[in-house]
């Protein structure tokens, strides 16, 4: 099995239609032993999912932008597992003004950045002493190569996200740690239907990709996750690998 | 197993009155979740989770925003369970 004997911590568990849901449940059925986080008011409907899991996972709590979560967030994980392989980074928010380009203020951008790329670093450096024996670190971006209708200050949060990653990948690739992400297409999660003007976003996307793309189905995003949390990557770190229906590759 | 609707309203207050605190009898049929119950999205979303849990249906999220009212999730979970 792709992912036999792992340990992982899988955050971002929110409905069974979550990407990290699927990531969860393929790692499992692929051989791992997974974790989950969620936190605040999301704890109870995370814990209530985690039983639709095909092995019931424990949900710790995490809010990545409280310092004292990700202090104690090793000692938290170890009571459930006695080191880490991996762990998913799919976590992202901005508040409602970050989604006006122009009106933004620097409060909401910054809470957007916060949650959304720091938090990468933030996470990984929680994960760190879990993952003595390096280990593989997978996050979930929206290209951020380009601007998009209505996603406004959560791209820029996602050019930031994409940057750390290739700061982490060479600052922990000397551990032994690989840092890659999976830039998938629109899929409607309850976070993509949560940003105002999803539907715009996700577009035409199914007519410009070439093999086509169905926004309901986050199943081959999860895939990639999971390729990327085993071994089949040894010598990949840095990366963005894009699950898009090759949208990302075509001009106009 | 099909439940009645009686049932499914009792079983629903509970599961309200978990989430918010509200009293099981204010949670009346013709009670508006956001307007009356003032329920926000988040304990909404709870609120459905915990009602697939302990109906034994699913509640897709496309028909979450047209279950305005408690008796629209009691007939919608009533039909759901046929």
């Amino acid at each position: 099995m792709l992912l036999e004997g792992k340990k992982l911590l899988v955050t971002g568990v929110l409905m069974d239609s979550s990407i990290a849901f699927h990531v969860a449940k393929l790692a499992q059925e692929q051989g791992a032993e997974v974790v989950l986080s969620s936190f605040g008011r999301t704890m109870k409907i995370t814990s209530t999912i985690a039983k639709r899991l095909p092995s019931p996972a424990p949900v710790i709590e995490l809010d990545v932008t409280d310092q004292e979560h990700l202090d104690t967030l090793a000692a938290r994980l170890g009571e459930h597992v006695d080191g880490l392989d991996g762990v998913l980074h799919s976590i992202g928010f901005a508040p409602q003004g970050a989604f006006s380009f122009l009106d933004a203020s620097w409060e909401d951008v910054a809470t957007a950045m916060q949650a959304s790329a720091y938090s990468l670093k933030a996470l990984a450096v929680a994960a760190l002493p879990l993952m003595e024996e390096g280990g593989s670190l997978v996050g979930l971006t929206f290209d951020a190569k380009f601007a998009w209708p209505v996603y406004d200050w959560m791209g820029v949060a996602k050019a930031a996200f994409e940057s750390t990653s290739r700061y982490l990948a060479r600052d922990l690739g000397p551990k032994g740690i690989r840092c890659n992400l999976v830039s998938a297409g629109p899929i409607g999660t309850t976070a993509a239907k949560s940003i105002p003007g999803f539907e715009q976003l996700a577009g035409s996307w199914d007519d410009r990709a070439p093999l086509g793309w169905d926004r309901a189905d986050p199943v081959p995003a999860a895939r990639a996750c999971a390729a990327l949390l085993s071994d089949w990557f040894p010598a990949t770190t840095g990366e963005i690998v894009h699950v898009d229906g090759g949208v990302h590759a075509m001009g106009q | 197993m099909a439940q009645s609707e009686q049932e499914i309203l009792a079983g629903l207050a509970e599961i309200v009155n978990e989430e918010t605190g509200l009293e099981t009898d204010s949670v009346q049929p013709d009670k508006s979740f956001t307007e009356d119950l003032d329920i926000d999205s988040l304990s909404m979303m709870t609120i459905v989770v915990n009602a697939e849990e302990k109906f034994g249906v699913r509640i897709p999220d496309d028909e979450v925003k047209n279950l305005s009212t408690v008796k629209d999730a009691v007939s919608f979970i009533h039909s759901a369970q046929g």
